[in-house]
């Protein structure tokens, strides 16, 4: 599905293009997989876009290529006007102010062996930053994310996934950004811990006003995160809308399906659902 | 399969071609006067360089290797300088020492690493501390030393062993088996250490894994268990190790074969290398890599055989 | 033998392959402090360290402490006993052993420093590019190793002897080039596999330089393992110099450890008693290193302390009670008659010798033909109540208290041989990583099989057949050749349906289910979920199903009961557990639960938005 120009916003912070991206085949001989196929997206500022799809439909991989750690085939991204996707090196750690990233697994997205205060001060230091004014900032960013001043002299592992990922989101806040990536930020997180770092993302961008790329696989999760949702199928863009039209009155078969799958917590409408997807797919 | 071992023989081909290379350029290099040597210091000069022109040394080094190797692929690897013996003939007459010492501690060290390696990692305890301290001395003496305790105890002090000399297998059984003994022994003390840890901690690694749990709850013994799945999928790490330790038990044979006077290729290799005899060095190195090339596919078919996921890649 | 050169993994344990022997059940304890303090806490670290320096300052200082002049012999000397001008006694010729121990020292360990520091500095650099940038530098340098690993050390070094002579330096140099690429694959290894961690992405992102995450995040990771390789190739060095000497091709004269064993070999029959200084020294150094090295690994792994996976990781809780509670039964009455659990409390040994209780006091019934949802987040002990009930607990965990009955029968305290009769034919198990449950070792026929044969005692033919017919019951297509094949050559789902095959070839009565779907993808999950709900209908089962997932409970569930730190807090049927929590921890639950909020409102331009609000 393409994006037509009427849909485009010409406010877009971030734009993306008929993008692909492939990686090798397992064998040498093998053709490269495609894993994104012509995808075209757009973000304005301080919007959610919400990127919904199931494992291996290539959501993760669209996030990682607008933060230039997966190769872009062909296609553009324009971020802010600019051309992004061949982006150097030197351009690309420029770009770091303005991009950042919230990982889904707060295990291994922080390093074991530094402070929460180094990992926090990281993007500082990158930016020319004094370590005075970041420690400062440091005691700032905690305070911002609800956690205590004194984890800044403590390591990952002393902490809960959930604040784990407070730590995280901090980080990539750090050089105020204007997009943030957040790739299944809460996946790996227990249920009531979702509910207060989804409440803290809110929260940042209401202050703020960054933007963000939600990538999850649950529909719950992106409708109540995200003014608009695109879903994802097998690399390719399938359906696009407001939050709350994609998630009651989908026009796509695979997000009918998507959303009839996915159980809810009562029984009644859980068995109303579950008859509704026999029915969809028997059809 | 086939495939694998065809692109593997042909990647060690390449190897042979490769080392043989540099071992004749570097063994060619130092200004040693071989006809000098031979001939000794009283020959007049013109003798000499006909003994050097007789053995080819007047060519270019390049000429030199490329008529060494045109006659290897042939199989005839030349004559030794010093002793005029065929090289093929004389190594050949030697391997059956190293390769009964060889097989000998292979044999030894699956055995009983395989055994107190699986006791270690599935009982844990006392033995698994014993295990322990076993490979912390196995790894920390030098494998000479080891020898050399071994020798004083056995040979010097008990007189169960003979501490030096070698009966061909053909001519007594009993006098090869009283031989090899202490040698192999000795030679085992290391790897035993080495490859058993290697097995506890992948015995202990897979009885970690998820799927032993299933087992388990689908109702199966624990000797089944461990006996089947356990130590099949313990079996390519310990295997892989088996494998390096092989490269270092070559070294080992010359010490050993040094101390206990046993002719093979080890204190061949002594005794050529320190005359710069290079048709016999150059066969020496060739029959090693060979030997190393070989075991390394050796382990990586079995390993191959006992995972389908290494099968497949 | 130990002239091996340590290829990456020379034993386990040892850097390639980390023991992870600490156990899995607990999270690590929390110690600070650097590595050092760590190494000296250890008392086998700290005397092998101690050990290690006095033998490195007797060699620096040999030229003063040595009694003689190590080449100074006296004929007449020869052989003589320990005492007086020689407190070890002498060699053949004469010559004074403390002497020649001292500076023997200071030649071996010269010799060792030489051959490290040659192999650091070529091993590790490349070892650092090659891992971190891969491509063709990469693919050149691992072609290089492999054919220096493919070279006995103790032959190349005999053959560089004939070119280079009888120069130590030289040898060690040679031993240096040969060693390097074990630090080359150590470091290629570590950075390789650090590379793709999240948090070097996110230093990326950071806007970090390559320099900057090298030394930040790659070298902190690489030092310690580095460091224990130092202790181990110094350990092959000295042995490998030693044997040099010991051969007679080392440096001549100047007196070594390795020419000093030498000399005594010689007169072995005459005089044994050489050997025990040499011998002694050489163990020793070596011993002290390995003990060394040993010490380094396990500090390094004490602070590295990975993370614990977060769902299988039980978690510590705040009260203890370690007592043993035996539980009040009741009624036999009131307990069902398939699984009944009373006041069942599993409990972990804590390194203090207490226990740490995961389980405490779990009530819990499940009838023929019923669902029972176990529902709790990480660390709520639901798990580890399923397990105690399979009687699988992982290593360390144990029954300390409480009563399970299936199907009437008392199975705590049951020894394993009666236990084992009970799982696979009356209780059966569906767990939830489908791949990692499956041996990848063996097709999914074998395993399929393999109960079959040995559980019901089924002849291979007649358990072939009841395989293809499970897995005709968990609706694989194509069974016959699904049979063949290997875990890795199918997908997730059908690895579930395998494993749920599993669990119903010994025809059970009760399943217990441990979050059987939370790693599938959702329209995958309501094919199994709808597969489960088949299977209990058409056969009859109970199931106990573990999960954390309400919309999961909803879908399937009779009843319910919710688990919150190691206790039931509510239970009851699913519909009014959901409708009408009575317990806190419940409503709190379900207050996260997303399913019902609004979705969010469409995008307004900045001002816009101002303006609303």
């Amino acid at each position: 599905m393409t994006v037509t120009d009427a849909e485009a916003p010409a406010d877009a912070l971030l734009r993306v293009r008929d993008l692909r991206v492939s990686f090798p085949g397992k064998g040498r001989r093998a053709p490269r997989t495609e894993v994104l196929k012509g995808v075209c997206l757009d973000i304005r500022p301080g919007e959610t876009l919400g990127l919904v799809g199931e494992s291996g439909s290539g959501k993760t991989t669209l996030g990682r290529a607008v933060l230039g750690l997966a190769p872009v085939d062909s296609g553009t991204i324009t971020f802010a006007g600019e051309r992004i996707d061949q982006a150097g090196r030197a351009r690309r750690r420029e770009l770091s102010r303005d991009l950042q990233v919230v990982f889904q697994d707060p295990y291994t997205s922080l390093n074991p062996s530094l402070t929460i205060g180094d990992t926090l001060a990281e993007p500082l230091f990158g930016h020319g930053v004094s370590a005075r004014e970041a420690r400062a900032r440091v005691g700032d960013l905690l305070d911002r994310v609800h956690l205590p001043a004194d984890a800044a002299a403590r390591l990952p592992r002393e902490f809960s996934g959930g604040q784990r990922q407070r730590v995280a989101i901090a980080r990539a806040l750090a050089l105020r950004p204007r997009l943030v990536i957040c790739d299944e930020p809460v996946s790996a997180l227990d249920l009531t811990t979702r509910r207060t770092v989804l409440d803290l993302l809110l929260e940042i961008q209401e202050e703020t006003g960054v933007a963000y790329l939600f990538v999850t696989h649950d529909l719950s999760v992106v409708r109540f995160m995200s003014h608009r949702v695109a879903v994802i199928h097998h690399g390719e863009i399938v359906e696009t809308g407001d939050a709350g039209t994609v998630t009651t009155e989908p026009r796509h078969d695979y997000t009918r399906a998507l959303l009839l799958a996915a159980p809810v917590a009562d029984v009644a409408e859980q068995r109303r659902r579950r008859r509704a997807a026999r029915a969809s797919a028997g059809r | 399969m086939l495939n694998f071992i065809a692109r593997r023989i042909a990647a060690g081909a390449l190897l042979l071609v490769v080392i043989s290379f540099l071992s004749y350029l570097l063994l060619s290099v130092p200004g040693t006067d071989v006809g000098r040597q031979l001939l000794g210091q009283g020959a007049d000069q013109a003798a000499v360089d006909a003994k050097n022109a007789s053995l080819g040394l007047d060519r270019p080094v390049l000429a030199q290797y490329a008529d060494w190797l045109a006659r290897a692929v042939r199989g005839d690897l030349g004559t030794s300088w010093f002793t005029s013996e065929d090289v093929g003939t004389a190594v050949a007459g030697r391997l059956p020492v190293t390769a009964s010492l060889m097989l000998g501690v292979t044999l030894v060290t699956t055995v009983v690493s395989f055994l107190l390696g699986v006791w270690a990692g599935v009982r844990r305890g006392a033995v698994d501390r014993v295990v322990q301290v076993l490979g912390v001395v196995g790894y920390a003496l030098p494998g000479f030393l080891v020898t050399l305790v071994l020798v004083l105890v056995f040979a010097v002090r008990l007189n169960w062993f003979p501490a030096i000399g070698y009966t061909p297998f053909t001519e007594s059984p009993g006098g090869w088996l009283s031989t090899i003994t202490l040698p192999v022994l000795s030679l085992s003390v290391a790897s035993v250490a080495g490859v058993c840890q290697q097995v506890r901690g992948a015995v202990i690694d897979v009885l970690r894994q998820d799927y032993v749990r299933t087992l388990r709850a689908r109702g199966l013994p624990a000797s089944r268990i461990v006996f089947r799945h356990v130590l099949r999928n313990a079996s390519a790490p310990a295997l892989s190790v088996l494998g390096m330790q092989f490269v270092g038990l070559l070294g080992g044979a010359v010490l050993v074969e040094q101390i206990f006077g046993l002719p093979g290729i080890g204190s061949m290799t002594v005794t050529y290398t320190a005359r710069g005899d290079i048709p016999v060095i150059m066969a020496l190195v060739m029959l090693t890599v060979v030997g190393v090339v070989l075991i390394n596919l050796l382990v990586d078919i079995m390993i191959g055989w006992l995972n389908p996921k290494a099968r497949a890649a | 033998m130990s002239e091996n050169l340590p290829a990456g993994a020379p034993a386990a344990g040892l850097p390639g392959v980390p023991s992870r022997d600490a156990g899995e059940a607990g999270v690590p304890p929390v110690r600070r402090g650097g590595a050092v303090r760590r190494l000296l806490r250890n008392p086998l670290g700290a005397l092998s360290a101690a050990v290690l320096l006095l033998l490195v300052a007797a060699a620096v200082l040999a030229p003063l402490l040595a009694p003689q002049d190590p080449a100074a012999s006296s004929l007449g000397d020869a052989f003589a006993g320990p005492g007086g001008a020689h407190p070890l006694g002498t060699d053949s010729a004469g010559r004074d052993i403390l002497s020649r121990l001292l500076h023997g020292g200071r030649n071996t360990l010269g010799g060792a420093l030489i051959a490290l520091g040659i192999a650091l500095v070529l091993g590790v650099p490349s070892g650092l590019y090659a891992g971190y940038r891969g491509g063709r530098f990469d693919a050149a340098a691992n072609w290089v190793v492999d054919l220096v690993m493919a070279l006995p050390a103790m032959v190349v070094l005999l053959a560089s002897r004939a070119i280079l002579g009888p120069d130590v330096r030289a040898l060690m140099t040679v031993l240096g080039v040969l060693a390097a690429p074990s630090f080359f694959r150590l470091v290629r290894g570590i950075v390789a596999g650090v590379r793709t961690e999240l948090y070097v992405d996110a230093a990326k992102v950071s806007g970090l330089s390559d320099a900057r995450i090298v030394a930040r995040h790659v070298l902190i990771v690489v030092r310690g393992p580095v460091i224990i390789q130092v202790a181990l190739v110094a350990g092959i060095a000295i042995g490998l110099q030693a044997g040099l000497e010991f051969l007679g091709i080392g440096s001549g004269s100047a007196p070594t450890w390795g020419a000093m064993l030498n000399e005594a070999f010689q007169n072995i029959q005459r005089a044994p008693l050489l050997m025990l200084w040499p011998g002694l020294a050489l163990g020793l150094t070596n011993a002290a290193l390995v003990l060394l090295a040993g010490a380094l690994r396990d500090g390094l792994e004490d602070r590295a302390g990975q993370a614990p996976a977060p769902r299988r990781a039980a978690r510590r809780h705040g009260g203890t009670v370690p007592a043993v509670t035996i539980a009040a039964c009741g009624d036999p009455a009131d307990r069902a008659g398939l699984l009944s659990v009373r006041g069942l409390t599993v409990a972990y040994p804590r390194p203090d010798g207490g226990g740490r209780e995961v389980v405490r006091g779990v009530d819990l019934d499940v009838r023929a033909g019923e669902i029972v949802g176990l529902v709790g987040e990480s660390g709520s002990g639901k798990t580890q109540t399923a397990f105690a009930v399979l009687g699988i607990l992982p290593e360390g965990g144990r029954v300390t208290g409480g009563s399970i009955t299936v199907k009437g029968r008392e199975v705590v305290g049951l020894p394993e041989r009666a236990r084992r009769g009970l799982r696979g034919g009356t209780v059966a198990y569906v767990p939830q990583e489908p791949m990692s449950n499956l041996d990848p070792a063996f097709t999914i026929g074998s395993q399929l099989t393999e109960p079959l044969r040995h559980v019901l005692g089924l002849s291979r033919r007649e358990a072939a057949r009841r395989a293809v017919d499970l897995l005709r019951l968990v609706e694989i297509p194509r069974p016959e050749q699904v049979m063949r094949l290997y875990p890795h050559e199918i997908s997730g789902g059908m690895a579930q349906r395998v494993l749920i095959a599993g669990a119903m070839s010994c025809d059970p009565e009760l399943l217990i289910a441990d979050e059987p779907t939370t790693a599938l993808d959702v329209r995958v999950q309501a094919e199994i979920l709808d597969l489960l709900r088949r299977l209990q209908k058409d056969r009859g089962l109970g199931v106990l199903l573990v999960t954390h997932d309400l919309g999961v409970v909803a879908d399937l569930c009779d009843r319910v009961a919710v688990m919150n730190t190691g206790r039931i807090v509510e239970a009851g049927t699913t519909e009014r557990v959901l409708r009408s929590p009575e317990d806190a921890y419940t409503r709190t639950l379900l207050g996260a639960v997303l399913d019902q909020a609004p979705a969010r409102s469409p995008w307004q331009p900045p001002k816009a938005r101002s303006a609303t609000a």
